[in-house]
Order: C-alpha cells, then sequence, then structure tokens
C-alpha cells in the first residue's frame, strides 16, 4: 500500500525528504535517535543500502524502524546484491509490512566498497527493478506466475543533473520514466543555474523532482567530492566561502548554504522538493531545514 | 583474439610445486607468447628459477597452440621427459592446462592465470570484447558491448558513477555507456538508447555451456 508520501508528492507542497544511513553492527541506537530526530520534520526518510558498497545494517531494518516509530519510510533498492528473486521476495515482504515507498538504484560497485571482492550481482538495473514493481503490482511476477496477493509502491529513482556528458543520464531518466518512476532524488546540486535547466527539461514529464542538497561541513569535504563523487561539482565560490570561515565554524557555514540553497529552490519554485543527505552529521539537519525557513513545516 | 594470462606469483608456483623434485615445463607458442607470459623465453626463465630451488627439469616444451588438437601429438613425441617428471608445470592460458591434463596421466598445475579472452587494440594492449553471453546486442549498441565493457553489465544506459567519460571503478577505464552514446549519436542512430530493455536471460546456455555442431 503506498503510504502519504505519495499523497504528498501528489499536493501541492514543497517536499522534504532526508536520509538515515544504519551502523555497520548491531548498535542500533544512534540510528533510532536519527529516525526520532527526523520523523516529524520531513515527508519521508530514505535508508540507504549498503551506501557506497560498505556492508551495514539493512535498508529494509531501518525502514521497519521508521514506521514502527511513526514515520514514512523509503527503502532504498540497490540491484548490486540481491538477484531478481531476491529483490522480489524483498517487495513483498516490505508490503507486507506497510513499507510503501520504494527507491531504485543500480548500486555502486562492489570494488569501490569495504567488501572488494565480493560478486556484484546486477542481474536487474534500476530501470528494470522499476518495472518488476509495476508488474507485481499488475499481479505477477518476472517469471510470470500470479501472486497470491500483490503489491502496491510509491517507486522512484535518481538522476545525476551535473553529470559530464549529460545526455546519456537524461536518457537514462526518460527510460526510468518509462519503467514506472514517480519521484526523483538527484545526486547532490551546487549550481542552481544548471539545475533550472534540467528542471525545465524535466517539466514534460510527469514525475516530481527532489533536488539533492549534500551538506558540506568543510572545504576539504568539498575538494574530496569534486575530485571523487561522479557528477558533484562544488563552485569555488561556496569552497572559499567553507575555507573562510572561522575555525569551527565551517559546519555552520555548510547548514546556511545548504539552507539558503533549499529556501532558494522552494521560493522560486524551481523544483517539487528536496532532498537533504547530511551524511554523518544527521544531528543538523533540523538546523538546515530551520535555516530554509521550512522548521515544524 | 587472444587468451589473455598473467604469471602466478612464484610463491604461489613454488607452493603447488611442494613435494613435486622433478618438473616438465610446457608453454605456449600462441597467446602466451604473445602476452609474453609463456613463450620461449619465459620457459627458459622458469626452468633456471626451478633449478635454483633444486628440482630437477626432465624437459620442456613450446607446444605451437597448447589448446588445439595437435597437442596430444606434441606430448607422444616427448613422452620420455614427460614420464620421467612427477609433474608438469604448464605456461599456457587454462584452455591449454585443461588440454593437457587430459592427455596427460600426472598432475599439472597452471603458472599463469586466465584473465579473459581480448583483442589487441594498441601495442601491447589487450581488452575483452565480448563477454560470451548467447545474447548479442552490438547492433543496438554501435559494436560495442555493454554487457563486457561496462563493470555492471548495464543494458540499460550508464549508471551514476560514470564520469568526464570514465568509469566508477578505474579512471583509467572508458565508461563504456558514454563510447556507445558517442558512436550513436555519430551515426545518427540515438534512437537506439531510448530501448529499454527487460531483465536479461542469463541462462540462453546454461553452465557447463556446451554445443554440438551437426
Amino acid at each position: 500500500m503506498a503510504g502519504s508520501f505519495r499523497e504528498a508528492l501528489n499536493s501541492d507542497k514543497f517536499i522534504v525528504t532526508s536520509e538515515i544511513g544504519p551502523p555497520k553492527g548491531t548498535n542500533i541506537e544512534k540510528m533510532l535517535h536519527h529516525i526520532d530526530l527526523l520523523n516529524g520534520q520531513v515527508d519521508a526518510l530514505n535508508v540507504t543500502d549498503h551506501q557506497s558498497s560498505v556492508m551495514r545494517f539493512p535498508s529494509i531494518g531501518g525502514c521497519l524502524a521508521i514506521k514502527e516509530r511513526g514515520g514514512e519510510p523509503i527503502l532504498q533498492m540497490t540491484c548490486r546484491d540481491r538477484n531478481r528473486l531476491a529483490l522480489q521476495a524483498e517487495l513483498l515482504f516490505a508490503s507486507t509490512r506497510g513499507i510503501g515507498n520504494v527507491l531504485c538504484l543500480t548500486g555502486d560497485s562492489v570494488v569501490v566498497g569495504d567488501h572488494g571482492k565480493a560478486r556484484g550481482v546486477f542481474d536487474l538495473d534500476s530501470a528494470q527493478l522499476l518495472q518488476t514493481i509495476r508488474r507485481m503490482e499488475s499481479g505477477t511476477d518476472l517469471g510470470e506466475n500470479e501472486l497470491d496477493g500483490t503489491v502496491e509502491f510509491c517507486a522512484g529513482a535518481i538522476v545525476t543533473p551535473e553529470a559530464r556528458p549529460i545526455e546519456p543520464q537524461l536518457l537514462k531518466f526518460e527510460k526510468k520514466v518509462e519503467a514506472g518512476a514517480e519521484f526523483f532524488q538527484t545526486q547532490a546540486i551546487y549550481d542552481l543555474d544548471n539545475f533550472a535547466k534540467f528542471m525545465e527539461y524535466s517539466r514534460q514529464f510527469p514525475v516530481k523532482i527532489l533536488a539533492g542538497i549534500i551538506l558540506l561541513v568543510s572545504a576539504r569535504m568539498a575538494k574530496y567530492m569534486n575530485d571523487n563523487v561522479p557528477g558533484v561539482f562544488v563552485p569555488q565560490n561556496l569552497i572559499d566561502e567553507l575555507a573562510g570561515a572561522p575555525k569551527g565554524e565551517a559546519l555552520s557555514r555548510g547548514v546556511e548554504i545548504a539552507g539558503q540553497m533549499i529556501a532558494t529552490l522552494k521560493k522560486e519554485s524551481i523544483c517539487h522538493g528536496v532532498h537533504v543527505m547530511a551524511i554523518g552529521k544527521e544531528e543538523v539537519v533540523p538546523d538546515i531545514l530551520k535555516a530554509a525557513g521550512l522548521a515544524g513545516q | 583474439m587472444k587468451s589473455i594470462t598473467r604469471p602466478k606469483l612464484l610463491e604461489e608456483i613454488d607452493r603447488q610445486l611442494e613435494g613435486f623434485d622433478r618438473v616438465y615445463i610446457a608453454g605456449c607458442g600462441t597467446c602466451t607468447t604473445m602476452t609474453r607470459t609463456g613463450g620461449r623465453e619465459e620457459v627458459l626463465r622458469m626452468r633456471e628459477h626451478l633449478q635454483e630451488l633444486g628440482k630437477l627439469v626432465t624437459g620442456w616444451i613450446v607446444i605451437p597452440t597448447a589448446c588445439d588438437e595437435m597437442t596430444e601429438v606434441a606430448i607422444r613425441e616427448n613422452n620420455g621427459a614427460i614420464q620421467n617428471a612427477s609433474c608438469i608445470l604448464i605456461m599456457s592460458c587454462a584452455l591449454g592446462v585443461h588440454k593437457m591434463s587430459s592427455y596427460i596421466e600426472k598432475p599439472a598445475f597452471p603458472a599463469l592465470d586466465t584473465l579473459f579472452i581480448g583483442v589487441e587494440d594498441g601495442p601491447g594492449r589487450y581488452q575483452e570484447v565480448c563477454a560470451q553471453c548467447g545474447q548479442c546486442v552490438l547492433g543496438d549498441t554501435a559494436g560495442i558491448c555493454p554487457v563486457t565493457a561496462c563493470h555492471k553489465g548495464l543494458l540499460n544506459g550508464p549508471c551514476g558513477g560514470t564520469n568526464d567519460g570514465m568509469c566508477e571503478v578505474d579512471r583509467e577505464k572508458e565508461c563504456a555507456w558514454t563510447l556507445i552514446y558517442q558512436r550513436l549519436k555519430a551515426q545518427g542512430r540515438l534512437g537506439y538508447m531510448r530501448k529499454l530493455y527487460g531483465p536479461r536471460d542469463y541462462n540462453v546456455e546454461p553452465r557447463p555451456r556446451m554445443t554440438r555442431i551437426v
């Protein structure tokens, strides 16, 4: 059963989502704390699926915790670790536990993570996972067998508006739309003019776009992302701004920068909402929303 | 087309040969000669190494094409030296190891790791271009195989890890889908990138893969 997130997407509301990174181990206290901190502040909360191919507590476990604590989870599912049988089984399970939103991703290579010798699966890709969801909704699995009880999901995917070259990414984006994506959370964007161009293009499709906002915590982190994260380009003026912040204040500058970007996106109605990624600094997400004028929305 | 190999570490070779004092060495005159992993020179160097370890090398050969039918003849002609050995160390690709193991009733050990079947696309530069998946899509992808050349084997276009035309796993490796995009665009066939492929059949010919030509 698709939940309140789809309703929010279909309203005129400026959508806010954020995400939770589960722990490496069974100590879930911090994760639960972050869930409690953010549940009331956002329209839905993603739980990452072995982000960057680093083995962790599973996304579905985090989603159940969000649900139990009164929130609206978005189950992130990559195609890296499971074949089509396991992916479909997890969708069945999620459905029975009231998890109604899925973000479909191909997944990073295992080579870049902490289990570099593992076998990457990629039996399906992100577009095919979207197709799988829509097929299961119509009552059959990928083996063309009838399901005894079907599923219903609000399904989304990701897009990288600052990828170079951009055209192959846009063609893939269109395939994801065709495969059944209802919403997109983007890779981090920092160049709002470029993003506005992407929005101009994407508005021809019946999907909601949530701009990816990655909190910058230092000039070093910004440079690291420029050098190492595909499709992320932090402009020099932001790097200078962070570098120029007095000692110990770079994080609060980052919070302000993120807040201002969100405020501009909302004020100028550039996109339908934002997806805030604070990667390890979930504590300050409420501050970012406050800086954006969205607190207690 | 070449079978691309890489020498195993000497420590691993030494470990395989522990307890075997008399060794016969076989190289290959085709792929491993081209890639300089199992030609005459490498075989002779291996002989020297084994002698330094105190082993007796009963003989050596560079078989013209180790995976070929004629290998059986070459082995028969050298039967004396082979029988005199307690094992064979093979410096061909795994196809040759397979073939020789079926002809010689003695333990056979590979000196090389077989990486892939590749083509030479520049001096000394070999690349895997076909994964022999049994479902050729090259007509849609301008002759560049995404099943092979894309790290994730994706059929529906690039992942988010592509970066300025390079792959997320190695900045030296090109993103297959960027290459496909460029070539299709140059051919005026970009529409082919819009084709949404459903899930692939990974069992076109289930393993072990075999066929009979009639």
